[in-house]
């Protein structure tokens, strides 16, 4: 799935929608802004999570950031590679780089995120 | 520098600005008439240095110093012997009047003292990671606390009716402003009541804390309260004393998440009851949620060894109120003394002191139990520390052995524990036998 396909938050996240599952991650312009990545801390399987509500934090060497909840729903996975090699979301932040995976809850939730071309004037000028 | 902050011209300047003709035309334009007090006050008239210092000694005087007396006293606060090499050193002005400068890197000597205190006390407490030092072991108690609610996600700290009550009442102040409830374990003969701990200990519980040996000097039953802990997903604190673990087990051999401890013991003079300092380790797994100071030592540029604040912006600079504590500081000069005193003790000091108090206090406590109107109050096994129950009021008594020259513990009345006729004793290498003695005899003839 293309960058073009995804949807995102103003919070710079993106998320792949397939059926009732989201993955979801932090966008290429994110990464660049945050610098290296030293730690990700993710909420356990099973915590049930609310659209734009923070659930865990994103450690740069200068920076710490809320993560936030692009959909709610219950966190069915994480990445644990994400944990031994926090520089995956530097390096692949669309693809090995992806946080967790969303049992979406309400579908009409979507609707408030942002399409690419939605995204794209945020990160401009 | 001078402390003078400006001169009588500048002073001049600003009443001329302000359009007053002097500080008091200030003061009564400034402030209403009703809010004036008028009393007048009665100060002494100027006193020479000489005068000053007669009348301070005249004061101090009136203390009572452990050097001058044989003191039973201890309850979380203990009379060791301290060695001059400590004061010697702690009290070069470069340690004493130093505050850690706002770029903590360049006092790399302040930094290597306290990477060198981490070091020790994570290998004291069994645990991986130190912090570099808190106030005092109350405080440390209640951070942990924090850390745990911040872990877990929940909301429920079980305080047990054994902790000391000053610990548990620090803890209740420290997480009154936030949702987070404080339930007390109640006590059985002295010990944590296991089977009320089982069914308390829920899948709503941050922290189980355990004091071992206990406020009565008494050593719980750890493992099954860490145990059930684990099992419900809650993090098992433990606050212990620290010169017991030469001799028990450490705090991370009964597979603790966070160690606490008052560190007064390791070369810290009693004080009325402070400076004190707060020691706190945790795994790894807990190391971000550690409040206060990290020391780390790294590699600089040049490949030369060097020390530096670690995981410090994160907290302090950066999450600010959402992170677990906001303690900005730590405890230098008192983490510094036990640093000195660890290191001139060594592990096999460590041993042969808890072995001394312990020791200790079963010679006293064969003698105690033994003397008319002192009875044992417990029967669990003690470390360094046991209470009797008296006849007579507690508060008498050390009233009249104080005139012999002995202070016999503390009257346990004072804390709200349910233990009114109860004296406390505590027992260090201070106490030996020639001192065990004269308070048996002391105590018997009074």
């Amino acid at each position: 799935m293309s960058v073009e396909q995804l949807k995102y938050t103003k919070e710079h996240e993106w998320i792949r929608v397939e059926g009732e599952i989201a993955t979801m991650g932090i966008t290429d312009y994110a990464q660049g802004e945050l610098g290296d990545v030293v730690f990700v801390e993710l909420p356990g399987v099973g915590t049930k999570i609310n659209q734009m509500q923070p659930f865990g934090t994103i450690e740069a060497v200068k920076t710490v950031a809320d993560l936030f909840a692009p959909v709610s729903g219950e966190v069915i996975e994480i990445n644990a590679l994400i944990e031994s090699s926090p520089a995956i979301v530097n390096s692949d932040p669309y693809g090995q780089g992806w946080f967790i995976k969303i049992k979406i809850a309400d579908k009409s939730e979507l609707k408030s995120l942002l399409s690419y071309n939605e995204y794209l004037p945020l990160i401009k000028g | 520098m001078s402390y003078i902050p400006n001169t009588d011209a500048q002073r001049h300047e600003m009443l001329k600005a302000a359009g007053v003709q002097n500080f008091d035309e200030l003061f009564e334009r400034a402030v209403p008439r009703k809010l004036w007090d008028n009393t007048e006050f009665k100060m002494p008239p100027p006193l020479s240095e000489l005068e000053v210092s007669v009348l301070l000694n005249e004061l101090s005087s009136k203390n009572i110093c452990t050097s001058e007396i044989i003191s039973f006293i201890g309850a979380g606060v203990y009379n060791h012997y301290m060695p001059a090499a400590v004061n010697a050193l702690l009290f070069r002005s470069e340690f004493y009047t130093a505050y850690t400068p706002y770029q903590a890197e360049v006092a790399q000597g302040t930094l290597q003292s306290i990477f060198e205190y981490q070091t020790m006390v994570s290998e004291i407490l069994g645990m991986e990671v130190s912090n570099a030092s808190m106030y005092d072991g109350a405080t440390a108690c209640a951070e942990a606390a924090l850390i745990a609610s911040a872990h877990t996600g929940r909301n429920k700290i079980l305080v047990p009716r054994t902790l000391h009550p000053n610990y548990a009442a620090v803890t209740s102040t420290y997480l009154s402003g936030l949702p987070i409830a404080v339930d007390t374990l109640p006590a059985s003969d002295g010990l944590i009541d296991i089977e009320s701990a089982m069914k308390m200990i829920d899948d709503k519980t941050a922290a189980v804390l355990i004091q071992q040996p206990n406020f009565l000097g008494l050593l719980e039953d750890v493992e099954p309260i860490i145990e059930s802990a684990h099992k419900a997903g809650a993090l098992a604190v433990m606050v212990v004393d620290p010169i017991t673990l030469g001799v028990l087990k450490s705090p991370g051999e009964y597979g603790a998440d966070i160690a606490v401890a008052e560190g007064q013991p390791f070369g810290i003079p009693q004080a009325f009851g402070g400076p004190l300092l707060g020691m706190m380790a945790v795994n790894k797994n807990l190391v971000r949620r550690l409040p206060g100071r990290l020391v780390g030592k790294t590699i600089d540029s040049r490949g030369n060894e060097g020390f530096c604040l670690t995981l410090q912006t994160r907290e302090q600079h950066i999450r600010r109120n959402k992170a677990t504590s906001n303690i900005c500081t730590n405890q230098a000069l008192c983490a510094l003394a036990a640093t000195i005193y660890l290191s001139l003790l060594g592990p096999g000091g460590l041993k042969h002191l808890g072995e001394l108090a312990l020791e200790n206090s079963h010679y006293a406590y064969d003698k105690a139990v033994n003397i008319k109107g002192f009875s044992s109050k417990f029967d669990s096994p003690f470390f360094r520390e046991f209470v009797v129950e008296t006849s007579v009021k507690p508060s008498k008594l050390i009233e009249k052995a104080l005139l012999k020259g002995i202070l016999p513990g503390v009257d346990l009345s004072v804390f709200d524990i349910g233990l009114d006729n109860c004296l406390m004793l505590a027992f260090t290498e201070m106490t030996g036998k020639t001192q065990i003695d004269k308070l048996v005899q002391v105590l018997s003839g009074l």
